[in-house]
């Protein structure tokens, strides 16, 4: 793409005094008329080859005034006025023309030539690309009358082309087989005048070359068709499918109105893909016509009604071949589908999707479920430990209460101990009365006191052995009882 | 996508499908080019081939074109209409008077937007907010229902389009509408101005007919784009096909609108002459609406009839209104819109440093362009000399209409086959920026007469080559020089040359002077001896002015052997203008 509007280039050459006359670019230009033109829509560039047209002026030229003379009969006098600088427009067939020569700085016959020359290579290129398609010598034989059977492709040697061939093909195409054909060159290769083929290169040209017409075959050219593939070989190999019915969708898809058709595309196409290949053949809008099928219609005037008849039995029969096309591609487009593994896939997939779904909530069941449980024995867990670590306190409580009850025994040991490491709380040796009084005393300090107290009193009889000391002990607590209205007054007999 | 495939699509894509869009204020166009490159517009569904500009949205449908201008009448606040002028444009600087009778613009940031109610409003429950769309949106939709109508038509998928705008559009309303017409998914691969492209439709069917053996010849253009809210002249040089604007006036008043106010007001008239206690339709929104709508069609009407209808169904007050408006009558009544056409086209003549005589050939274009008296007057106005190319002065004149249009298409197809980068490098300044001739070129001939050979406002490097008839033969004598041009005023009493420069306006008025353009020989250049021409031979002379200003004469004799070969090299003047 671009080609034409050619990049920067080599210099050309001086360019000849006179572009007509220049020999070479006669012969360019002979070339070219030789070869019919392109229509410009293949050929934009063709405009740039034209000259303007020379201007035609009425007017007298002077003669030669006697005695003038110069060199080479040519004088400079003056020179131009100063230009205006303005901007062209840069549209139009000759504006292109004007910034091909100013880009590549070429002069006009320079650019003239440089056009030529490309616009001959090309048509040598075409030429190069040329396929000759051998000739089926029963084909040659054929009658030109017999044009409704005869491959109109297969005349012009594109078989291999057919719907694709382009119109600048088949004009190549006739002109290649006019050369070979043509019943002057019979003659002149010594070889008899019959010019059927001739007339039948004529008939397939005037039917290939008119759009209306070429659609009209097209529709029924039956060797572009392609047999649609059973199910046996698409299951025979993995990408069958796609190998298989692209073709027959390819050459199915040379009727739509809508272009480009839709690709069958591979086993990696996404759904959206798939669904609108699918979508698109469904609601297939078709060109297809029939008419190239009808009957011949007796074209004279006297039997009109036969005419009509003729002409409504063969619109009848274009509808029904038509409404059974409908229904063939209906079908193939079903068979398709049957096949397509895609769509088994996809469908797999929705299903899929659907049970992840259901799956998905399941699961969010079960695990709701488990989750109730699994608090269920955590909290039955942690009932049990709370129990047992109650027990267990409890018991250590009473083991606590045991040894404080131990030591409290053991400490109301000690102070009846001290009691009676005190004398008695007596001078010298106590009476059984005064032993008496003095136990019965400690016995009611202890009873009065609570643990601490006894532990604090034992702490501070540890060890005192002098009798005085101890005696102070007692006789302050007795005191500091009776004060704190633990023991009543009088209640202690021989502490006070 | 990776791998073959992917590559295999890649190179698929750039499949470039062109169409001329021209987008203007009243109506739009799209069109292509067929086969043999004729341009042709397309239809739209509705078998509209110029496309309201108007977008209507009904019961949360969108209408386009004929089917949204009549909802003018019944849904005026939820249509839009005359809103190309305002893309690339702040809400400050915008015109909203054709948008009277529409929706009205309103600002949105710096932009300028329209609020209209685009969804349905359900039976119940309740009532859908209404929509701000701004300008660039509204664009976007109405170009992309074009593309459809023109993807349906040409069935693939239109891809790019070259789009024409008016000759003081600026960059900003450029960039608006490559960014509208993006979004649509149009590529827009060249912005040509309308008369330019009214222009090269002009050249192109002519080319068709003649089976491109035809070149244009060096003409001076006047370009009137007579629109429907605005006009546009421009003044262009179309030198063997190359256009130079020289000149462009607009006039944002005057157009097929100002027409139809006119038959509007007559049509109020008549109708309370008639009914005498009747309201004036003219205070009602709706019925205003229907009047000018209807306007619209009798001015169509009047175009190829001689007369033409008013009907309207309750105008006011329930009463109907028929009125029949004959062709004399709409020009009378119009003489006025008429006449100031006539001085913008002066005006337009004045900006260019012209006379009248100078316009070689005057293009209308535009929607009512189709009016006669519009040609008729201008065929009046201008010298005899001068071509008017109308429908009703010219059979084989390009429906005015459609000009820009298939100008677009031209191009369209022209320049599609290029890459982006060699489209822009091919319009850039470098390139379009080019000396032209001040004054023209060409050969003293018989006794100190001018032949023209090169027109002035000739962008150079040119070549012409012109043919002279000999007929005594012998030695010849070529004097190349510029000519100078004259006005010369004949009085049909006495012959008074009188040179005139400016134009005058009195002197067009006064039938008794005659005015002609003449030739004088100027600055000389070169001198050249062709000899031993045969008698009644063929004299062809070929001048080749290159960039620099330098000249190269050719003259030989055609069918004989030799000939004369000479070049004057560039001098300041060609420096200068390098420079310049």
């Amino acid at each position: 793409m671009g080609g034409q509007w050619p990049r920067r280039s080599q210099p050309v050459p001086e360019p000849g005094r006179f572009d007509a006359g220049n020999p070479a670019t006669r012969h360019i230009k002979n070339c070219l008329a030789q070869f019919s033109p392109a229509t410009p829509s293949s050929r934009p560039n063709r405009f740039f080859y034209i000259k303007m047209a020379a201007i035609e002026l009425s007017a007298t030229l002077p003669s030669l005034p006697d005695g003038w003379s110069a060199d080479k009969d040519f004088k400079a006098i003056g020179q131009l006025s100063a230009p205006i600088s303005r901007a062209i427009e840069p549209v139009g067939p000759h504006f292109l023309a004007h910034a091909r020569r100013k880009r590549h700085k070429r002069t006009f016959s320079e650019d003239e030539r440089i056009q030529a020359a490309e616009s001959v290579k090309k048509i040598q290129n075409e030429d190069d690309g040329w396929v000759s398609e051998p000739e089926d010598p029963m084909m040659l034989q054929r009658e030109a009358k017999d044009w409704k059977s005869q491959d109109h492709y297969a005349v012009l040697g594109i078989s291999r082309l057919r719907y694709k061939a382009t119109e600048e093909q088949i004009k190549q195409a006739h002109r290649r087989k006019v050369l070979k054909h043509h019943p002057d060159k019979r003659a002149a290769s010594g070889k008899d005048q019959n010019d059927n083929f001739f007339k039948c290169i004529q008939r397939a040209t005037d039917i290939l070359q008119d759009p209306v017409k070429r659609r009209q075959y097209d529709s029924v050219d039956e060797a572009a068709d392609r047999e649609p593939p059973n199910k046996k070989d698409v299951q025979k190999k993995a990408g069958n499918f796609y190998k298989l019915w692209g073709p027959v969708f390819e050459s199915e898809g040379r009727f739509s109105k809508k272009q480009p058709v839709p690709k069958i595309g591979n086993e990696n196409s996404t759904r959206e893909e798939v669904e609108g290949f699918y979508n698109f053949w469904y609601s297939f809008d078709s060109w297809r016509t029939f008419e190239y099928l009808d009957e011949d219609v007796p074209d004279d005037n006297e039997n009109r009604a036969q005419q009509r008849h003729m002409e409504r039995k063969n619109n009848n029969a274009r509808k029904k071949r038509k409404n059974e096309d409908v229904v063939r591609l209906r079908q193939l487009v079903d068979d398709a589908l049957g096949m397509d593994e895609r769509i088994k896939k996809f469908r797999q997939e929705g299903n899929k999707q659907k049970n992840a779904k259901r799956l998905e909530k399941e699961a969010a069941e079960k695990a709701a479920k488990e989750e109730a449980e699994r608090k269920k024995e955590e909290e039955a867990r942690l009932a049990a430990e709370k129990e047992a670590s109650e027990k267990a306190s409890r018991e250590e409580g009473k083991k606590a209460k045991e040894a404080a009850k131990n030591a409290a025994k053991k400490n109301k040991r000690v102070i009846r101990g001290a009691a009676k490491d005190g004398n008695y709380f007596t001078d010298g040796e106590a009476s059984p009365a005064q032993i008496e009084g003095a136990l019965n005393d400690t016995d009611l300090i202890i009873a009065r006191l609570d643990a601490d107290e006894i532990a604090a009193l034992t702490a501070k009889l540890q060890g005192k052995t002098d009798k005085a000391a101890i005696k102070t002990v007692f006789v302050d607590e007795a005191k500091r009882l009776t004060e704190a209205g633990k023991v009543k007054e009088g209640e202690l007999k021989v502490l006070n | 996508m990776s791998g073959p495939e992917g590559s295999e699509e890649l190179t698929q894509q750039p499949q470039k499908v062109a169409i001329g869009l021209s987008f203007g204020n009243s109506y739009s166009s799209i069109s292509y080019t067929t086969g043999d490159g004729k341009a042709e517009v397309i239809a739209n569904e509705e078998g509209d081939r110029q496309i309201p500009s108007i977008l209507s949205y009904v019961a949360g449908e969108e209408f386009q074109g004929t089917q949204a201008k009549a909802q003018i009448v019944r849904n005026p606040r939820n249509t839009i209409a005359y809103f190309r002028d305002f893309l690339g444009k702040p809400f400050a600087q915008i015109d909203p008077t054709p948008c009277h009778a529409s929706a009205h613009p309103e600002e949105k940031g710096n932009t300028v937007a329209f609020t209209v109610q685009e969804h349905a409003i359900p039976e119940e429950g309740e009532e859908p907010a209404k929509s701000t769309l701004t300008i660039s949106e509204v664009t976007t939709r109405h170009l992309r229902k074009l593309k459809q109508s023109a993807t349906d038509f040409l069935g693939q998928d239109v891809n790019a389009a070259v789009m024409t705008v008016p000759t003081d559009c600026t960059d900003a309303h450029k960039a608006a509408l490559t960014e509208a017409a993006a979004n649509a998914g149009i590529e827009v691969l060249h912005y040509i101005s309308e008369p330019v492209s009214a222009l090269l439709a002009h050249d192109a069917k002519i080319q068709h007919a003649s089976e491109g053996s035809y070149v244009p010849k060096d003409r001076i253009f006047l370009v009137a784009d007579i629109g429907g809210t605005r006009t546009d002249i421009s003044i262009i040089a179309n030198r063997a096909g190359i256009y130079t604007t020289l000149a462009s006036v607009h006039d944002y008043e005057l157009g097929g609108a100002s027409l139809d106010k006119v038959l509007v007001e007559y049509a109020a008239k008549e109708f309370l002459k008639k009914h005498k206690n009747a309201s004036d339709p003219r205070t009602d929104e709706r019925a205003l609406s229907k009047l000018t709508l209807e306007a619209e069609a009798v001015k169509k009407a009047l175009s190829i009839g001689a007369t033409a209808n008013f009907t309207i169904e309750s105008l006011v007050d329930g009463i109907d209104f028929t009125l029949s408006v004959n062709r004399t009558r709409f020009e009378l009544l119009a003489n006025k819109v008429f006449m100031s056409l006539n001085r913008l086209v002066e005006t337009a003549v004045q900006k260019a440093d012209m006379d009248l005589l100078d316009i070689d050939t005057i293009l209308l274009s535009g929607g009512s362009s189709h009016i006669p008296k519009i040609a008729s007057n201008m065929q009046a106005h201008f010298p005899e000399t001068t071509e008017v190319v109308a429908p009703s002065t010219l059979a084989s004149a390009v429906n005015p209409s459609e000009l820009t249009a298939r100008g677009a298409a031209v191009q369209a197809q022209l320049i599609s086959v290029f890459e982006r980068s060699d489209i822009e490098e091919n319009t850039e300044a470098v390139v379009t920026l080019t000396p032209h001739l001040t004054k023209a070129v060409g050969l003293v001939t018989g006794k100190d007469a001018f032949s023209v050979v090169i027109d002035a406002e000739t962008p150079v490097p040119v070549r012409r080559t012109a043919h002279i008839t000999v007929k005594d033969g012998g030695d010849v004598l070529l004097r190349l020089a510029e000519g100078i041009k004259e006005i010369k005023v004949t009085k049909e009493e006495a012959t008074n040359g009188k040179a005139e420069d400016d134009s005058d306006d009195d002197s067009d008025d006064e039938p008794e002077e005659i005015r002609e353009k003449v030739w004088k020989v100027g600055n000389v250049i070169a001198e050249a001896g062709l000899r031993g021409v045969k008698k009644s031979g063929k004299v062809e002379v070929q001048i080749n002015v290159a960039a620099d200003l330098s000249v190269t004469l050719v003259a030989r004799e055609v069918g004989g052997k030799g000939g004369i070969r000479g070049t004057i090299g560039a001098g300041a003047a060609g420096q200068n203008g390098i420079a310049a």
